[in-house]
């Protein structure tokens, strides 16, 4: 019987001869869990070429051993397991005999199963599956979204109403900064990038015309739905998420509280009140930043500007907008909420639905304004 | 193993705990005990280094003074909701450290974290998220992250609250095994008068009005203490401390 030192202090380890005898291997000393990086290597090098018959670990010299070395024993039994091969702990002590059953290393050992990788095939269908059953959910929220709020227009009394101005605030008032700032910057830019084929025709003064009908019709709408999707919509569905994670919500409902009434209508309603809002300013403040271009890089008036500005752009073009602000809201309202209450899973469950709620709704915003565009042409409006 | 000296818990004005001095024995498990509100959850965060005192030293061996710095931990803490990490399943939970610390293959540390789930019970649910575990599997899966990396020293804050008579009479029986076969050194804050008789060696009573230990030694003894803050709480009487 060949003899081997192991590189861990006060252990040792000598494995047997012959690829089908029974095999002694003994160990001694002290085997604790700092000990296991270097242990390892050893023990699985010992019966790297034992494919069957028995080894035996003879613990007969093993003062101590801790739960993390006697796992690692076990997993080797079970690895020689699938090898065909057999391994036997022998002459523990008192006390490591009891480690020994508290791991259950006297129990038979459980053949180790690896899992079937998933196809293609079968990860396409259930992505499918997850993505028609998000959308069912989304569907089933909003059937209850318009079944409370028509219970709340027959019993205004029923309604959450002191929730909703703070939420008007939250989402409108402390998003006000933002929402000027980067559409006065889409108005500049859009001038600033007019410009110079503008004045290449002698038609300066048509960026006024090109920016009012731009930011009226389709970009103040859309970026200020871009941000107070990114803003509030996130904060919604992680507050709501929050909520629902830590059995806030079933505390409501145990309560008696209708959950969409009381949760749901307050921030619904706040968004339906403040986006158009936001939108309307927006449109100033971008037909203001392209008024600052044409006024210092195309030697436009600010008077002339604004009379070609009213002129290109009639009320109804500012309404569209608003009706687009309008479907915008509802839409962020209803997938943040919606996202909110499927949350499930904790932190990170909190943070994968702040996620969706900002991807899923950006689409929606993107797809719905699509679908407005192409219908407001059809009606010439 | 541990020396606490003239240790003072707080924070800004408030005190919970002034001046209190104890010693933990390598191999005891050690209880802090008091009602509610007394500050035990509290001074084991001072303990485990999540606080620095407010005065006073704390010394454990091989360690000095506890600091929370970045490598191998040297002890293992259950914390009292389990602070699993929720993006996890309860397996990656227990075996992040051992991934962590140790240079073992991933299959090796994905049996021993098996290995530990099973030494609470709770090898059936390892592949679930600690989402789906009730309040008292998060504990167990929580005990078995905090001795992943099997430390001599262990700190539990409330393990056997939640758990039904059966799973806190088995946890009771881990430590004890666990204390007799590793010598582990096991500090715990608890209120179960059950798991006190059964498992602890040494312990101390807080005391919320005077911010001090107001008892100290075995439970069998201070049982039959003749003051009735004391006697109250270990005879589960109306006049707890």
């Amino acid at each position: 019987m060949a003899s081997a030192e192991l590189a861990v202090p006060r252990a040792a380890l000598i494995p047997g001869q012959g690829s089908s005898a029974r095999r002694l291997i003994p160990l001694r000393g002290e085997l604790r869990m700092r000990d296991a990086d270097a242990l390892w290597p050893e023990l699985s090098a010992a019966v790297e070429e034992i494919h069957d018959g028995t080894v035996t670990f003879d613990l007969t010299g093993v003062s101590v051993m801790d739960g993390g070395i006697l796992s690692l024993l076990l997993h080797l039994r079970a690895v020689l397991a699938e090898r065909g091969a057999r391994l036997d702990l022998f002459g523990a002590n008192e006390r490591i005999a009891a480690l020994i059953e508290l791991y259950g290393g006297n129990d038979r050992v459980a053949r180790l199963v690896p899992k079937r990788a998933e196809g293609l095939v079968e990860q396409v269908g259930r992505a499918t599956v997850s993505v028609l059953d998000e959308a069912r959910l989304v569907v089933e929220f909003l059937g209850q979204m318009v079944v409370a709020a028509v219970n709340v227009a027959r019993r205004p009394r029923t309604g959450n109403w002191h929730d909703t101005l703070p939420f008007v605030e939250k989402t409108g008032v402390d998003a006000l900064p933002i929402v000027l700032l980067i559409n006065t910057l889409v108005g500049f830019v859009m001038a600033f990038q007019a410009a110079k084929q503008l004045a290449a025709y002698g038609a300066n003064i048509y960026v006024a015309d090109l920016v009012g009908l731009s930011v009226t019709r389709e970009l103040a709408p859309l970026m200020t739905a871009i941000i107070v999707c990114g803003r509030s919509g996130a904060a919604i569905a992680a507050e709501l998420g929050t909520m629902k994670v830590s059995e806030e919500i079933d505390a409501l409902r145990i309560m008696g509280f209708g959950t969409v009434n009381y949760l749901v209508l307050p921030r619904a309603l706040a968004l339906l009140l403040v986006v158009p809002v936001l939108t309307l300013l927006a449109d100033i403040v971008g037909i203001a930043g392209g008024m600052l271009v044409a006024s210092i890089s195309l030697g436009v008036s600010r008077q002339a500007y604004w009379n070609e500005t009213l002129i290109a752009v009639h009320p109804h073009d500012v309404a569209t907008g608003l009706i687009k602000s309008a479907a915008f809201a509802m839409t962020i309202a209803l997938i943040a909420c919606q996202q909110g209450f499927a949350t499930s899973g904790g932190a990170e469950g909190v943070g994968r639905r702040a996620t969706s709620t900002v991807v899923a709704s950006l689409f929606c915003i993107v797809l719905i304004d699509t679908l407005f565009t192409v219908l407001f042409r059809a009606l010439d409006v | 193993m541990i020396e606490v000296l003239d240790l003072t818990v707080g924070w800004g004005d408030t005190r919970l705990l002034e001046n209190a001095s104890f010693r933990v024995a390598r191999g005891d498990v050690f209880a802090i005990l008091g009602g509610s509100g007394c500050g035990k959850s509290t001074t084991l965060r001072f303990l485990t280094g999540l606080e620095q005192p407010l005065s006073g030293s704390i010394h454990i061996d091989g360690v000095g003074a506890p600091r929370l710095v970045e490598g191998r931990p040297p002890f293992g803490v259950m914390f009292q909701h389990g602070a699993l990490f929720g993006s996890m399943t309860v397996v990656e939970n227990v075996a992040l450290p051992l991934r962590e610390w140790t240079r073992l293959p991933p299959d090796v540390v994905h049996a021993m974290a098996r290995a530990k789930l099973r030494l609470v019970g709770l090898e059936g649910a390892a592949d679930k998220l600690p989402s789906e575990l009730s309040g008292g599997m998060k504990k167990r899966a929580a005990i078995a992250r905090a001795m992943a990396l099997e430390p001599e020293l262990l700190f539990l804050d409330e393990p056997s609250a939640g758990l039904d008579p059966v799973m806190s009479a088995g946890l009771d029986e881990l430590i004890l095994t666990l204390k007799r076969v590793v010598g582990l050194t096991v500090v715990v804050v608890t209120h179960e008068l059950q798991s006190i008789f059964a498992i602890v060696d040494q312990c101390i009573l807080l005391d919320k009005e005077t911010r001090s230990i107001i008892a100290r030694g075995r439970p069998s003894e201070l049982r039959e203490s003749g003051d009735p803050r004391i006697h109250s709480f270990f005879n589960r009487t109306a006049e707890a401390v």
